[in-house]
C-alpha cells in the first residue's frame, strides 16, 4: 500500500465527489497530525494506528475491493452499531465495516431531509451519503440500521432511499421475553445476510468467525488491561482509536497488531514507563460513542494534562468485554450463542440500564480513576437523560464527576478547555 | 512574597495584588478590548505605575479567566473556575455556592471546606450571561444601570426565549407592540436572574454569594436573593474575585 498509488480512480469509480473528499482527506489528516503525532512517549506500536489512519480512506478500500474482485470476500456489509453482529458477516465471508460518522459534512444538505436539532452523528452519516466523501458508505453492498435510538430509527428510513438497507430491530428491555425476540431478529439478519452473500452458513464458517472476533476482542481486553497501571502506558487518544480501527481494518491483521500493542504496553508497565507522569489525573469517559475523526474531546483532556484510562461507550469497552460462547456445535447453537453475547450491551436505549451504572462504577475502581467525564453528543436525548443517573451512581461511588453535551463544531473548544482544566484542577 | 493575579475575561480585564501580609492591596480593571495580549500588557503598566513589578524576585504572578494563556509574564495559568473559588473563600467563608456571572459565561462553584467540591457552568450558547444584558440594553438604547433602575418600576414582561439571539428578536417585536421600556427591562432582567437561579438552585444551596461583573448591579442581586429564597451576600471587591483568587494562588507559589 505505498502512499505514492493514485487512488482517485477507484474513488471515482466509486461514484465519490473527488473534489471534495481531498479536502475531508487533508483536513483529517491535519487533525491527525495535530493531535496524535504531537504525542510524547507514544508506544512504538502505535505506528499500526499510524497506518491505519494513513490507509482508512485509501489503501483499507483497495484491499477490500480487491478481495472481492478476486472472490475471497463476497461482499462489504455497512452498520453504525456494534448492535450488529460481525461473525455473521464475516461467516458469510463478507466484510463488516463501521461506516463514517464522526464529523460534520454537507449539513446543508442533510437539513432538507432530516431536522436541524438531530444528533451530530445521524447527521454526519447522512452527510457523508449526501455529499459523497466515504469510501465505506460507498462501497457497503449492503448496510445493516437497528432500531436502537429514535433518531436514527428515523433517519434510517430516509438512508434506505440511498443505499441497500436492510434494518434490525433491538429491544429496549432486558427480560427473557425480549431475548427471545432478538435471537429471532439475529437469525433474521444471517438468513438475509446468507442471501445477499450467497453462501450458505455452515457450523464451521461460524465457528471460525465466532472465534476470530473473540480473538479480537481478546486483545482489546489485553490492551485495555494495562491502563490500570500508574503510569498509565497508552493514551487515551491511541486506545480509542484501536476500537475505532477494529469497525474498519482487517479483523485478523487488527488482532496481531493489538496483541503486539498490548504486549509493549505490558513491559512498559513492568518498567514503569508511561505515557503521561505517574500521578497525572486520570479520567474515565462514559457515553455516547466517538466516530472516527472525533477526537476532540480526548484530546482536550490529554492536552490538559489529564489522561484517559478507559471508555465506557460503544468505541470502548462495551465493543471488547463480552465474548461469544465458543462451546456451540449447531449454527442454531452459535446464533443464539451469538444474540447472547450482544444482548449484553448495555446501550441507553434499554430500560432500566442500571447494569450500565454498574460496569461504569466497576471499570472506574478497576482503572484507578480519579473521575469521570460523561458526555452525550447534543440532541442524543437517551445519553443527556441516563447522565442523571450516571452522576448518581459516581456520586454514591465517590467518583468526581462532570457531565458535557458537545458536538462536532469546534466553537466550544475554548469553554471546554476551561471546564475540563477545572475539573482537573478540582479532583 | 507578593502575588499578583490576573484575570483576563471577555469585557474586562482585572488584577490584584495580594501583599506579604497577605491582604489585598491593590485592585484596578480595565475593557479588555480586542487583543487579551494587549489587556494583559496595559495591566502590566498599570502594575508598574502602581509600584509593582511583574518580573521581581519576590512577586509570582498567576494568570486566569479566559484569555489566561495570553499573558506572557505569569509564572502559572489556573483557570477562573479554582480562582473564583479561591478569591470567594477569602471574600466571604469556607462554605456555600458561588455565582459567578461573567461576561460570556455563568459559573456555579459549590464550596466545601475552603475547596471547589463541584461546578457547573453553562454551554457555549450567551443565555443567562453578562453578554445577554449588554446586548438587551444596548437594544433599548439605555445603559446596564439605566436598564436596572428602570426595571425596578416596571412589571415583569415574559421573555420566553433562552437564546440570546432569539430574545433579540422578541425584544424588538415588544418594542414594535409599544410595550413600556420599564417593562421590558424587568422581563429582561427577570430572564437572566430565573436562568441563573435556575443553575444555582441545583448547587449546594446557601449561602450564596455573587462575584463577577454583575455584583454591582442592586437590583440583580436582590432579585436573585429572592428566587432562592435566600439573600446573596456580594461585596465591592467581588468583581475582583478571580483575580484575587488568582494572587493568592500566586502568593503561594515559589
Amino acid at each position: 500500500m505505498a502512499e505514492e498509488f493514485d487512488f482517485h480512480p477507484m474513488w471515482e469509480s466509486l461514484g465519490m465527489n473527488l473534489a471534495d473528499h481531498d479536502m475531508l482527506l487533508g483536513a483529517v489528516g491535519q487533525m491527525y497530525g495535530d493531535m496524535f503525532l504531537t504525542q510524547n512517549n507514544r508506544p512504538k506500536s502505535t505506528s499500526y494506528l499510524d497506518f491505519v489512519a494513513t490507509n482508512i480512506h485509501s489503501g483499507r478500500i483497495k484491499e477490500m475491493l480487491d478481495k472481492k474482485e478476486a472472490g475471497e470476500a463476497t461482499k462489504i456489509v455497512g452498520s453504525f452499531c456494534v448492535y450488529v453482529p460481525e461473525e455473521i458477516v464475516l461467516a458469510c465471508d463478507g466484510i463488516p465495516v463501521g461506516l463514517c460518522s464522526g464529523a460534520d459534512w454537507a449539513t446543508d444538505k442533510v437539513e432538507e431531509h432530516l431536522p436541524r436539532n438531530t444528533c451530530p452523528l445521524i447527521k454526519s452519516f447522512a452527510g457523508f451519503k449526501l455529499g459523497e466523501v466515504c469510501p465505506y458508505i460507498e462501497s457497503s453492498d449492503l448496510v445493516v440500521g437497528e432500531n436502537t435510538c429514535d433518531g436514527k430509527k428515523k433517519a434510517y428510513e430516509f438512508f434506505a432511499t440511498q443505499k441497500n438497507m436492510y434494518v434490525m430491530d433491538i429491544p429496549n428491555v432486558h427480560d427473557k421475553s425480549t431475548l427471545v425476540t432478538w435471537k429471532a431478529e439475529v437469525k433474521k439478519l444471517a438468513a438475509k445476510i446468507e442471501e445477499e452473500c450467497g453462501v450458505t452458513i455452515t457450523p464451521e464458517r461460524l465457528k471460525a468467525a465466532i472465534h476470530a472476533v473473540n480473538e479480537k476482542r481478546r486483545a482489546l481486553q489485553r490492551l485495555a488491561a494495562t491502563r490500570a497501571a500508574d503510569p498509565v502506558p497508552i493514551s487515551g487518544l491511541d486506545s480509542l482509536l484501536t476500537v475505532q480501527a477494529a469497525f474498519m481494518d482487517d479483523t485478523p491483521r487488527l488482532t496481531g497488531a493489538i496483541n503486539d500493542m498490548a504486549a509493549e504496553c505490558e513491559q512498559r508497565v513492568e518498567a514503569g514507563e508511561g505515557v503521561a507522569p505517574k500521578g497525572t489525573k486520570r479520567i474515565l469517559y462514559t457515553g455516547t460513542p466517538m466516530a472516527v475523526p472525533n477526537w476532540k474531546l480526548f484530546n482536550l483532556i490529554e492536552k490538559a494534562g489529564g489522561v484517559v484510562v478507559g471508555e465506557e461507550s460503544c468505541t470502548g469497552s462495551r465493543y471488547y468485554k463480552d465474548l461469544v460462547d465458543e462451546s456451540g456445535e449447531t449454527v442454531d447453537e452459535m446464533l443464539d450463542a451469538i444474540a447472547e453475547r450482544y444482548f449484553k450491551i448495555n446501550c441507553a436505549v434499554f430500560t432500566p440500564n442500571d447494569q450500565r451504572m454498574k460496569d461504569i462504577v466497576q471499570m472506574a475502581k478497576d482503572l484507578h480513576a480519579d473521575g469521570i467525564v460523561d458526555v452525550a453528543l447534543q440532541f442524543c436525548t437517551l445519553y443527556e437523560m441516563e447522565s442523571f443517573a450516571v452522576e448518581k451512581a459516581a456520586e454514591e461511588a465517590g467518583i468526581p464527576f462532570m457531565h458535557i453535551t458537545t458536538d462536532y463544531a469546534g466553537e466550544d473548544a475554548g469553554q471546554l478547555q476551561t471546564r475540563i482544566e477545572a475539573f482537573l484542577e478540582t479532583i | 512574597m507578593i502575588g499578583i493575579g490576573i484575570d483576563i475575561g471577555s469585557t474586562a480585564a482585572k488584577t490584584a495584588v495580594v501583599d506579604g501580609e497577605g491582604s489585598v492591596a491593590w485592585t484596578c480593571v480595565q475593557p479588555t478590548g480586542f487583543s487579551s495580549v494587549d489587556a494583559s500588557e496595559r495591566l502590566r503598566e498599570a502594575l508598574a505605575a502602581a509600584g509593582y513589578d511583574v518580573t521581581g524576585d519576590d512577586v509570582r504572578v498567576v494568570a486566569t479567566g479566559y484569555g489566561r494563556v495570553a499573558v506572557p509574564y505569569a509564572h502559572k495559568v489556573v483557570t477562573e473556575i479554582t480562582c473564583h473559588g479561591t478569591g470567594a473563600v477569602r471574600l466571604f467563608g469556607d462554605h456555600g455556592t458561588v455565582i459567578d456571572v461573567g461576561g460570556q459565561d455563568t459559573k456555579v462553584i459549590q464550596l466545601k471546606s475552603g475547596r471547589v467540591a463541584k461546578f457547573a457552568m453553562n454551554d457555549k450558547c450567551a443565555a443567562g450571561t453578562g453578554r445577554f444584558l449588554e446586548i438587551m440594553a444596548d437594544r433599548l438604547g439605555i445603559s446596564q444601570q439605566q436598564m436596572a433602575d428602570l426595571a425596578r418600576s416596571g412589571e415583569p414582561t415574559k421573555i420566553s426565549s433562552m437564546c440570546t439571539v432569539f430574545a433579540e428578536s422578541e425584544v424588538i417585536s415588544l418594542i414594535g407592540r409599544g410595550e413600556p421600556r420599564e417593562n421590558i427591562a424587568r422581563g429582561v432582567i427577570e430572564s437572566v436572574v430565573s436562568r441563573v437561579a435556575t443553575m444555582a438552585g441545583q448547587a449546594a444551596g446557601a449561602p450564596y454569594y455573587l462575584t463577577g461583573g454583575l455584583c454591582e448591579n442592586a437590583f440583580v442581586v436582590e432579585r436573585l436573593g429572592e428566587l432562592l429564597g435566600s439573600p446573596v451576600t456580594t461585596s465591592p471587591q467581588a468583581r475582583f474575585a478571580g483575580a484575587i483568587g488568582a494572587a493568592i494562588r500566586a502568593q503561594a507559589l515559589n
